[in-house]
């Protein structure tokens, strides 16, 4: 199976090229550039170099978030018109899914995650076994401080991956201390080819036209409406 | 076109691709004038709530209808990706977010099957709306009216856009919507106020900001400032202005100030055409007026029906093709530009 793989959730940038299912190339930076004038040109500059073109694709593989909305936005409507104009699949996998494969030999939990402002973060608990890493809870957003403390019940090691580890080493360092497992920087990176690996291996489920970012959260206009909703509601 | 010597004259059809606000639209267009499909979803709905478009939910909404749209249009059209010639584009301006899902989808599908790639400016695209109603003669001055627009537009040949005028403060929709608001009318504003204006009658003084003497240029935060003084100052002498009366006085206010201008600017240029584009020209009052004066100084005066005047994608397409037939690409790094200036696609 041929396929491509895109992931522009975060500052980090990635495209991968699978050939008969194998990885015939990958493209990763991590620079604070744009992604919708870098995407394209990675995406064709990739591709002419394993000597493959659209119509040989059979699967577009894309990390469907959390992450940045914008980012995940550009990743997503790329791969979704890609896909519909080539008449081919196109399967979506959680960005945290594909960093917590960093950890595939890690024995302990692995807690993947991604910084969202306000002391808060995306994240969800990830397990390994025999290299087959599984979801123990599932994606979501709280606040770093609480998630850590939940964390340190588990009684194993847990081995954080992220990009944005910088910002929060200290507190999880300061809640967790030996129990936590900080890899050196070049391991924090989400790897393209494993989300093209990941996005083989899934089964297509939907079609592209109904595909949608997983954003984990409302927008925040939204949200808002909705509470002025509820407390209309029980001021009645 | 339409030489009968020269039937072996390839048509050009030009698929358009417009997500600059709350719609999402896309078209196919023949040879810039006839449109195979143009397919708009409108979001208005989902934003009504909220009193107006909000940026992170219409980036939601494109991202989900993107494909749909693409397809129906297609569908519509009956062509084949093998028959289109070039992808337009909206590239700015308008909100960033709501850009990118144009711009993205489009240099997807032009990577895939292989095609041109053609960013363009909306208020270009707004003023080739008229180029489908009427094939564009040139001298011509176009009003640009819309939520996000007021501007005076010359033209002397296709694809070179000179802004002779603009507005310094708010937009003429912006301004119908604020003062809407204060009336205590839903969103969006304008097609109430013009309702309204047609029942009442222009009876409370307001200002009109002319600006310097030479000047084209459009001012109208003064006169939403007015209107709220006015209610404000006969609120507190118990008295009550009818309604229909301040809608009729504030868009008698704004109309004359648009009209004036845009028919002295065309007097200066020499200029025997007028388009209207924008959303905002679906006004009544509005029509009326510019009718009854380009009528009077013998000039031609184009305004295309309503479903090209709010934002489509059949006008990008339109001024896509007029770009495309000058030689003009675009490349895989284009961007949503929220602040796009008008280009001169001709060098
Ligand atoms: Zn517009």
């Amino acid at each position: 199976m041929n396929v491509l793989a895109i992931d522009t959730t975060s500052y980090v940038l990635g495209v991968a090229i699978l050939k008969d299912g194998m990885v015939a190339g990958e493209y990763i930076t991590h620079l604070k550039k744009n992604h919708s004038v870098r995407l394209m040109p990675a995406i064709r500059g990739l591709m002419e170099e394993v000597d493959i073109t659209p119509n040989q694709l059979d699967r577009i593989v894309v990390s469907e978030g959390p992450g940045s909305y914008t980012g995940v936005r550009i990743g997503v409507t790329t791969a979704k018109a890609m896909a519909w104009s080539l008449k081919i699949p196109l399967v979506g996998v959680s960005s945290l899914e594909v960093l917590a494969q960093n950890g595939k030999h890690f024995s302990g939990v692995i807690s993947p995650f991604i910084d969202a402002r306000r002391g808060q973060v995306y994240t969800g608990l990830y397990e390994s076994r025999q290299g087959i890493v599984t979801c123990v809870e599932q994606d979501q957003i709280l606040l770093h401080r609480d998630w850590l403390n939940h964390l340190k019940k588990q009684e194993k090691s847990i081995l954080f991956l992220s990009i944005d580890i910088g910002i929060h080493v200290k507190e999880i360092k300061d809640i967790l201390g030996e129990q936590a497992v900080i890899p050196p920087m070049t391991e924090q990176f989400p790897r393209p080819g494993e989300l093209a690996r990941l996005g083989m291996e899934k089964e297509v489920t939907g079609e592209v036209h109904s595909f949608s970012p997983n954003y984990i959260r409302l927008a925040e206009a939204e949200a808002k409406w909705q509470e002025n909703q509820k407390q209309k509601e029980t001021n009645k | 076109m339409g030489d009968a010597g020269m039937t072996e004259e390839k048509n050009i059809i030009i698929l358009g691709i417009e997500t600059s606000c709350d719609e999402t639209a896309v078209a196919v267009v023949k040879n810039g004038r006839e449109i195979l499909s143009n397919i708009v979803s409108s979001q208005m709905e989902s934003h009504k709530r909220f009193g107006g478009v909000v940026p992170e939910i219409a980036s939601r909404h494109h991202v989900e209808q993107i494909t749909t749209i693409l397809e129906e249009a297609m569908e519509e059209a009956n062509v084949s990706f093998d028959e289109l010639d070039g992808i337009a584009v909206t590239e700015g301006p308008g909100l960033v977010g709501a850009l990118l899902i144009g711009v993205n989808a489009a240099k997807a599908v032009a990577f895939t099957q292989n095609k041109p790639l053609i960013g363009v400016h909306h208020i270009a695209g707004h003023i080739y709306a008229n180029h489908i109603v009427e094939e564009l003669t040139f001298p011509l001055l176009t009003l640009v009216v819309s939520g996000g627009h007021t501007e005076l537009v010359y033209m002397e040949e296709h694809g070179v856009f000179h802004v002779i005028g603009e507005t310094r403060d708010d937009a003429v929709g912006e301004a119908y919507d604020k003062v809407a608001r204060t009336l205590g009318l839903p969103y969006p504003g304008g097609p109430h106020i013009d309702r309204l204006s047609q029942e009442g009658e222009p009876t409370i003084p307001l200002p009109r900001a002319w600006l310097e003497p030479n000047s084209f240029d459009f001012s109208f935060s003064g006169l939403k400032s007015a209107v709220i003084n006015t209610l404000h100052n006969a609120k507190q002498r118990g008295e009550e202005i009818p309604v229909e009366n301040i809608a009729a006085s504030f868009q008698d206010s704004v109309i004359d100030v648009l009209v004036t201008k845009t028919l002295k600017a065309a007097e200066e240029k020499k200029v025997d055409r007028i388009l209207l584009a924008g959303g905002v020209a679906a006004n009544k009052g509005l029509r009326e007026q510019l009718s009854t004066k380009c009528e009077e100084a013998g000039i031609k005066l184009t305004i295309p029906p309503m479903s090209l005047c709010t934002d489509n994608a059949a006008m990008i397409a339109s001024a896509g093709t007029i770009f495309y037939e000058l030689g003009y690409r675009s490349n895989d790094q284009l961007n949503g530009q929220p602040g796009l200036e008008l280009p001169k696609i001709k060098p």
